[in-house]
């Protein structure tokens, strides 16, 4: 934050356009350069979600997937913070063939 | 000269109005008065403005068009330029030729011209339709100009895209328009909002300056004279890049001196 900023938000003015054109044009650049509308994105994040889901749990409010640009690179970026990962599913505990069982099964992630 | 030591530069925009035109007739006398012997192709065949900025729009006898169509030689269609006789323009042809001219046509154009100039600056039309890919296939590298605002830098980096794709390079950019008491109150873009966003390496910043509009009332582009308008100043030094010269690029909202540049300063400053 700069000193204007501060100053800005204690007088409870607008912040200087620039930055807010800055911004807007990140994102609207990052779209433009993905060529993805904002439907195929929509449904894109809900699929993401639901995956990432099954395996930890994970803050579906906290939850984020959006486009990022830079150096005309765009990248898709999930921010997906994780509450904690699933009990393993027993088929799957199989398959690994580990003897030695989790006391509880859940990891708690942080 | 030879067509392979010249260069073939394409000025593009995406957005209309931003200043192209201007940049081309500017660079165009700039570079020829450096010594280089330069053309400066219209290939805005829908709107042309480049001889009218160049005060050469009483002296068109040829086009582009003739010269495709081989009724004319392309020596007769080259509008020399009296005062800087480096300088020839090879004027656009007739709006209807829009209808049939192929991005073929436009590299034959430019190949022809690049046999006796250094320099090829091609004025491309707005937008990124056929007028637009036209105007690309001739070129090499480009030079996109655009203004420090949203929509302008928005069409830039389409156009910036499409010159990507085919291979165009290298890619500068000029940023006009810029007005730095805007930009050192933060209401205007700052110079590298605009690289950082873009990516391209600056060639050069032209500021809002009156006398672009005096000289494009006379027809007497402003690097013509010694002026030493901002503008003037601004085109010269983007010749002098182009040419390899190592001219230090000024962000004129970072030179302001006194005590209410400083404050602004220090209210950009980070405290946390
Ligand atoms: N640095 C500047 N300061 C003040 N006025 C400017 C500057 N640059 C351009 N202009 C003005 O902006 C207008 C548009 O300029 P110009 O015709 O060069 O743009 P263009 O990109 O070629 O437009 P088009 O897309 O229609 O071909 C003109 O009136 C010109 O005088
Ligand atoms: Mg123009």
């Amino acid at each position: 934050m700069t000193l204007r900023e501060l100053i800005d938000k204690l007088l409870g003015r607008q912040p200087a356009s620039a930055d807010t054109a800055k911004q807007r044009l990140r994102l609207v650049l990052a779209h433009d350069r993905s060529d993805l509308n904002p439907e195929l994105l929509e449904q894109m994040r809900r699929e993401i979600l639901e995956v990432v889901n099954r395996y930890v749990e994970i803050d579906l409010e906290e939850g984020d997937v959006s486009l990022a640009t830079e150096d005309r690179v765009t990248a898709l970026v999930a921010n997906l913070p994780i509450r904690r990962a699933r009990i393993p599913e027993p088929e799957l505990n199989m398959a690994a063939g580990t003897p030695e069982e989790d006391s509880e099964g859940v990891a708690t992630l942080g | 000269m030879t067509a392979q030591s010249s260069r073939f530069i394409l000025i593009c925009s995406g957005k209309g109005g931003v200043g192209k035109t201007t940049l081309t007739a500017n660079l165009g006398i700039a570079l020829a008065r450096l010594g280089a012997t330069t053309a400066v192709l219209d290939a805005d065949f829908g709107l042309r403005n480049l001889d009218l900025l160049l005060g050469l729009e009483n002296r068109i006898v040829y086009t582009a068009q003739e010269v495709l169509a081989g009724s004319c030689r392309l020596e007769q269609a080259l509008v020399k330029h009296k005062q800087e006789p480096n300088l020839a323009l090879l004027p656009a042809g007739n709006p209807r030729m829009l209808e049939w001219l192929k991005p073929e046509d436009m590299r034959q154009i430019a190949t022809m011209v690049g046999e006796q100039f250094e320099y090829v600056l091609i004025d491309a039309p707005a937008g990124i339709e056929g007028g637009f890919r036209n105007a690309m296939a001739a070129a090499t590298e480009a030079i996109v100009v655009t203004t420090p605002e949203v929509s302008a830098v928005r069409d830039a980096d389409r156009v910036i895209g499409l010159l990507n794709s085919e291979g165009v390079k290298p890619i500068q950019l000029v940023l006009n328009r810029v007005r730095p008491k805007m930009m050192a109150s933060q209401e205007m873009l700052a110079v590298d909002d605009v690289t950082d966003i873009l990516a391209l390496p600056l060639l050069g910043l032209v500021q809002e300056d009156e006398q672009v509009i005096v000289s494009t009332n006379r027809g007497e582009p402003l690097t013509l004279g010694d002026s030493g308008s901002p503008a003037a100043r601004a085109y010269t030094n983007v010749a002098r890049r182009l040419r390899g010269e190592a001219v230090p690029l000024i962000d004129p909202s970072k030179e302001r001196q006194g005590l209410r540049a400083r404050i602004g300063r220090l209210m950009q400053t980070k405290i946390f």
